[in-house]
């Protein structure tokens, strides 16, 4: 299966991250909010600007800009 | 959220050092992710009325309470909430130097029962610290509702802890927290058995640490653990950022393989957070449920203020004849009753009736707003706006709390991780007008440019234009923030991250209890001391007379110069700066003024006041220029000392006051060349 990044993953579907690819301090802040391999993630719904989007993980509904997103490979 | 006894830290004690224990105490710290409830429950344990919100960030500070139990004084710390011991802002780096300094007794983690997993990630790191920790599953009422089904005593067995259900705000659930604190608290045992076993390469650092020790005081895996984890035995960066990210993976992995014992869920996802997000955030509706929202609240407050607002106006003035005759009939000196009546009683009565209701209505309101969990979804819409202007969206929720009360807007900039951001949130705070300018802002509106209130088209107009006003203040905070990031403080936007917390039905009944008693009283007692001995300030200003002119005259002609330039005038200027102390009283005090300079005039109703302003030269232009230096310029004492602490810096104090002086007063003068 081929890899995208999270950013990528259409408003409304679900996927599995595979890995996260961002410097030491951000990898360690994504996997605290729970961004961790293995994980289910769904992209819940985008601000009305385009940027940031709501992601549901774990349970709980985080928002990233399009910068952090893109640093999470998912499936 | 607001300006109350604990925003301005009369109430809270904020330095951890000021713990201090005696034999009969017991020190219990409240550790947990953000907005799982811990001041909720901090406030039922100790009865105390720290503000809650239900958005993650709301507590920033240590707060402190007790309650007696048995003979036993528990000693409550209620912790800024932290994702993990990792910290990534000032507020959480508060949260993790108190458990690694193990200063309590009990570590209570208060954990989200609906989010089980990645709650229990903290969970694992603080039992990797200390031993002594209770685990209170929160929101146990949620959990319910979404069929989530948490089985409490295998999740006890497997953390080697008592676990405890509770929901916040139920009484005697939290209460049966006390009595599992009071049966559990026992010596520290430094050599308890880990619940994680980590990496064998991890493993082997470990037990290497532990066996190369020499010293006579032994040190516990746990010490060795922290040493590792902050890096003290000064491992190459690379191969540190390696070993934690080890450490943190096992410790998820050993939350997924915990939580997927213990939780059990019977249904989907409930969905009707997921359909009411797709609304407010959405592509049409996300701004204009926002400016609605925003409309909407100025239109109850005006509206409802209306009508106390001249009931105690009118109350006061029919109060003061015999306040004055009696004053003279228990032989006080004519002078003297003069002053306390034309100098300290006016300015008093002005401040309660017509600053107090607005005041009253619009606080309550807001904080609905928060309870519910509205503002992140605002932070979550206006985020590209900040990020466009280099700054971070959560700047918008501290930008909201500066309308309850700027100062408790600049402590909140503490959840802001980037330290360049959360200078120029602090920096430009002070751009949206708090609680004590909103009555003033309403009462120029109501005077000016609607001619009145209590009809409903009046009332409608008038939320209207405070509407525009205060999107004016939004638009500077923007723009003030763009300018910061290109010149004082540039730089790029750093990551964001935000959680978006479930909607939950607020505690209507307890927020007007809070909001009203709480602020009122505060309001009251800050009128009473700063508004008192201003008002028998200018009294004395005006009736001391150097070469038959009276001081006031003086100063205010000092100030007519640029007044006039910014198309006010010098009393109104004298009035904002020696409004300095509070800006509640700024209005009154021009009229107060006005009024020592010609003949005195009854003053019960707004019209009179229109009348007051106008015989002094006022035009829609004044008004419109007081407005707006309102809006813009030096925050009030409060803030400018709050900023200090919060900056360390007189530097950058001193730009908090010139940024927004400055920008008030070009516009003004542009405003008063143009028109």
């Amino acid at each position: 299966m081929t890899t995208r990044t999270l950013d990528e993953l259409s408003i409304g579907s679900r996927s599995i991250i595979v890995g996260i690819k961002a410097n030491a301090p951000t990898k360690r802040r994504l996997q605290d909010l729970g961004f961790i391999k293995g994980a289910f993630v769904e992209s819940l719904f985008r601000s009305p600007l385009g940027d940031p989007t709501a992601y549901k993980i774990k349970g709980t509904t985080i928002a990233l800009r399009h910068e952090e997103a893109n640093k999470i490979l998912i499936e | 959220m607001g300006l109350t006894r604990t925003s301005v830290g009369i109430e809270t004690i904020t330095e951890i050092k000021n713990i201090s224990k005696t034999n009969n105490q017991k020190i219990v710290a409240l550790i947990g992710n953000p907005n799982v409830g811990k001041s909720s429950i901090f406030n039922t344990l100790t009865g105390m009325h720290q503000h809650t919100g239900n958005w993650p960030g709301k507590t920033v500070k240590i707060a402190i309470g007790s309650r007696k139990y048995n003979n036993t004084e528990y000693v409550f710390v209620d912790l800024p909430g932290c994702y993990s011991l990792s910290p990534n802002s000032p507020e959480e780096i508060v949260s993790r130097d108190f458990i690694y300094t193990q200063k309590s007794d009990v570590t209570v983690v208060v954990c989200d029962a609906t989010s089980l997993e990645r709650n229990l990630n903290l969970v694992l790191q603080i039992k990797e610290i200390t031993d002594n920790v209770i685990v209170c599953l929160n929101l146990m009422d949620e959990a319910h509702k979404k069929k989530i089904h948490i089985d409490i005593n295998k999740l006890s067995k497997l953390l080697r802890c008592p676990v405890i259900g509770t929901v916040a705000h139920k009484k005697e659930k939290v209460l049966r927290l006390i009595e599992v604190i009071e049966s559990y608290v026992k010596e520290p045992d430094d050599d308890f058995e880990p619940l994680i076993t980590y990496p064998e390469h991890i493993e082997k650092i470990l037990s290497t640490l532990m066996s190369e020790q020499e010293t006579k005081k032994s040190k516990s895996r746990a010490d060795f653990l922290q040493a590792l984890t902050i890096n003290s035995i000064n491992l190459p960066l690379e191969e540190h950022n390696l070993i934690l990210d080890d450490i943190s993976k096992t410790i998820s992995e050993k939350a997924h393989i915990i939580s997927k014992e213990c939780v059990h869920k019977y249904s989907k996802n409930n969905d009707a957070d997921l359909k009411i997000d797709k609304i407010l955030t959405g592509k049409i509706f996300g701004f204009a449920s926002m400016l609605l929202l925003l409309f909407f609240i100025f239109w109850i407050t005006i509206s409802g203020a209306n009508y106390p607002s001249n009931l105690l106006s009118s109350l006061f003035t029919s109060l003061e004849e015999p306040l004055y005759s009696f004053l003279k009939h228990i032989k006080i000196p004519v002078i003297v009753c003069e002053m306390l009546v034309y100098g300290v009683y006016h300015i008093l009565t002005w401040i309660v009736s017509v600053m107090l209701p607005p005041m009253a209505i619009f606080f309550p309101l807001f904080t609905l707003l928060e309870d519910v969990g509205y503002l992140p979804r605002i932070a979550f819409n206006l985020d590209k706006c900040f990020k466009n202007c280099s700054a971070c969206g959560k700047q918008a929720l501290t930008m909201c709390m500066g309308f309850g009360c700027n100062s408790a807007g600049v402590v909140g900039c503490r959840i802001i991780n980037s330290p360049r951001e959360r200078l120029i949130a602090i920096l430009t705070n002070s751009f949206v007008p708090c609680n004590g300018r909103f009555p003033a802002i309403i009462a120029l509106i109501t005077m000016f440019f609607v001619s009145g209130t209590g009809t409903f088209l009046q009332n409608f107009m008038s939320a209207l234009y405070l509407s525009l006003f205060i999107l004016l203040g939004i638009s500077a905070t923007l723009f003030a923030s763009k300018l910061l990031s290109k010149t004082f403080l540039k730089g790029i936007p750093s990551t964001f991250t935000l959680e978006l917390p479930p909607y939950r039905k607020p505690q209507i009944s307890k927020i007007i209890v809070h909001s009203i008693f709480d602020r009122t009283l505060f309001v009251l007692y800050r009128a009473i001391i700063i508004a008192a001995p201003a008002g028998l300030l200018i009294w004395l200003l005006a009736n001391i007379q150097i070469n038959n002119l009276a001081i006031l005259s003086y100063i205010s002609a000092f100030f007519d110069p640029i007044g006039k330039m910014m198309g006010l005038d010098g009393i109104i200027i004298t009035a904002f700066i020696l409004g300095f102390p509070a800006n509640e009283i700024v209005l009154p005090l021009i009229i107060m003024m006005y009024l020592q300079n010609g003949i005195l005039y009854d003053i019960s109703n707004l019209s009179d006041i229109r009348n007051i302003l106008i015989t002094n030269g006022w035009t829609n232009v004044t008004a419109i220029n007081t407005i707006i230096f309102m809006l813009f310029h030096w925050p009030c004492s409060t803030t400018c000392l709050t900023i200090r602490s919060e900056t360390k810096s007189w530097k950058w104090t001193l730009l908090s006051i010139a940024l927004p002086s400055l920008f008030g007063v070009l516009l003004c003068i542009a405003i008063n060349i143009i028109f």
